[in-house]
């Protein structure tokens, strides 16, 4: 890691031996060749930890979430390395969608296919060659179950999956990256779209898949990354400004911008 | 001052006098078409049902009987007014037209709107566009002069018939089919993409199972638009079909449409003679088709429209 600690970033010093899910080396992303969204972002992040990403709107924080499976590939440049498990993924040779079924994504709005919940879930497996019932019955089952959705949606598995309420939606979502057995889960603002009620639901569901995958999620509501996070990091116009454990980024922030950001001076 | 308010307020102001008159306007032109069009319907009902009423024809006779010269006999003494020769081929001209037209559409609105840059797809609009513009008696023209010689090297025959009418009319339609495949496949939210490709979907397995799926609806709406086209065409076909109301035996024997019939008998028959009658109940046959492809596109959009 080539991060330097400053007055005005601050990085927190991970132990060599810490196991590291996903890790970025001067990440840079630019939008049509001029507007440069990341600016040499380096980050790692810890396996079976949940990540919160957090800055006001236009930081960056969305952008570089979705460069880490590759999703900007279409409508950005992505420079620099992303490492993981010793392999530098944004390589223009790596199988892009090998890399997205290891590295699932959750988005903002719930995006369920107009197919049935049944059919949302085994949409990818299909394409992967399993096509077993009794294999894709199981892994429905597992999945929805992980995303605390089973005792709800088990009886009406062939029903149209729009038929089924927002927080309902997202855990399907949830449910249908599940299936394909990734190791990372990015979330993007999972629950901006969501009321109360469900935000809390998913929130203590995200907590329980902590135990099983990596989780770095995306997120406008402070308070959020404070309930589930057990790091953060604050993004500010395109660059870092502090990377700290969560409880201590809220409590005692290293950095004056982020003491500001959080108690509401500015954004 | 109360007075003043009180008058300003009971009287029509000028602008809500021509709100008035505006819609008085609109109205009276929706009135005057309206009036248009259903005469034109019932025009061609009371002419198109005349030879059936008038002439004592059997309707049997008219859409099943495969002697067509109005005015003459058949063999076996029946009036020879059968249609279905004529039905027979714009059918065939019509189906084969969209069968070969719908998967050149198809991935030409895949191409433009999936897979190539903003520009190639504003290149492949104008030349799309520039297609809708050729005028369809120099289709016909181009037909007759490199189709049809080419049909005759190729398969025998004189060359006009049903394949020369199906190869100029799936270019006509063609670009029908693609513009609105493309509207089709804009439609489709692209939250939908992105969600299969973060599933490690690849992108022709999102456009296969995702993209086109969810637009079936519309692209299946953009054929019956195509086909409705080739139906109605009358020009071009005419040019190239042998306009010959014969059963066709194959694909390049000279064969005719309804429309075919229509644009060359017209001029040659008398106003209420059985000739021309006959020719009535065709163009009647006609509107009864052009309204259920209508009605085709409306159920298929009901029935598709996208719930957000």
């Amino acid at each position: 890691m080539k991060n330097i600690n400053t007055d005005e970033q601050y990085f927190y010093p991970f132990e060599a031996n810490e196991p590291m899910a996903i890790a970025t080396e001067a990440l840079n992303v630019y939008y049509h060749d001029e507007y440069h969204a990341i600016n040499d972002t380096s980050l790692q992040f810890k396996q079976n930890q949940i990540t919160a990403l957090i800055g006001a709107s236009g930081s960056g924080k969305s952008t570089y979430l979705r460069s880490l499976n590759r999703m900007n590939d279409e409508v950005a440049k992505v420079t620099g390395t992303i490492d993981y498990h010793g392999v530098d993924i944004n390589q223009p040779d790596i199988d892009v969608y090998e890399v997205r079924r290891r590295i699932g994504m959750v988005f903002q709005q719930p995006n369920p296919f107009a197919k049935s919940i049944y059919d949302n879930i085994t949409f990818a497996l299909k394409r992967r060659g399993i096509t077993k019932k009794a294999a894709l019955d199981e892994i429905v089952e597992t999945s929805l179950k992980q995303a605390a959705v089973w005792d709800q949606l088990k009886d009406k598995l062939h029903q149209s999956a729009l038929a089924l309420s927002g927080g309902q939606q997202q855990r399907l979502c949830i449910a249908r990256a599940l299936a394909v057995k990734p190791e990372i889960l990015l979330m993007d603002e999972p629950t901006s779209a969501l009321d109360p009620v469900s935000t809390a639901q998913l929130e203590q569901t995200m907590k329980q898949l902590r135990e099983q995958y990596t989780i770095i999620i995306v997120t406008h509501n402070m308070q959020q990354a404070a309930r589930v996070s057990d790091y953060t990091v604050f993004f500010n116009a395109g660059q870092v400004v502090e990377y700290n454990k969560t409880n201590k980024i809220f409590t005692r922030p290293k950095i004056q911008l982020t003491d500001d950001y959080l108690s509401g001076n500015f954004g | 001052m109360d007075n003043k308010l009180k008058q300003q307020l009971h009287t029509k102001s000028k602008t809500a006098k021509y709100e008035q008159r505006g819609k008085l306007a609109s109205i009276m032109m929706l009135v005057l078409i309206m009036v248009v069009v259903l005469g034109i319907i019932g025009f061609i009902l009371i002419k198109g049902t005349s030879m059936f009423f008038n002439d004592k024809i059997k309707i049997s006779d008219f859409l099943f009987s495969t002697f067509w010269n109005p005015g003459g006999k058949t063999p076996t003494g029946n009036p020879a007014v059968g249609a279905l020769p004529m039905i027979v081929g714009s059918f065939s001209v019509t189906l084969l037209a969209a069968l070969v037209a719908t998967p050149f559409a198809v991935g030409t609105a895949i191409y433009m709107t999936e897979l190539s840059s903003k520009r190639g797809a504003g290149v492949l609009q104008v030349v799309t566009e520039l297609l809708v513009g050729i005028p369809s008696v120099v289709y016909g023209f181009i037909g007759l002069t490199v189709v049809v010689p080419a049909v005759r090297h190729l398969f025998g025959g004189s060359g006009f018939g049903i394949l020369a009418g199906t190869i100029v009319l799936f270019v006509m339609i063609l670009p029908t089919i693609v513009s609105m495949t493309v509207d089709a496949l804009k439609s489709v939210p692209n939250h939908y993409r992105q969600a299969s490709l973060a599933l490690g979907a690849t992108q022709w397995q999102t456009i296969w199972k995702v993209v086109l799926r969810s637009a079936s609806p519309g692209i299946l709406t953009a054929v019956v638009f195509g086909m409705a086209r080739a139906f109605g065409e009358a020009l071009a076909v005419q040019m190239v079909i042998g306009n010959a109301a014969l059963m066709p035996h194959n694909l390049v024997s000279p064969s005719a449409t309804l429309t075919s019939v229509l644009t060359a008998g017209m001029g040659n028959t008398v106003m209420g003679s059985l000739q021309n009658n006959a020719l009535w109940s065709l163009a009647l046959l006609l509107l009864l088709m052009s309204l259920f492809f209508n009605l085709l596109i409306h159920l298929i959009g009901r029935k598709g429209a996208f719930k957000k």
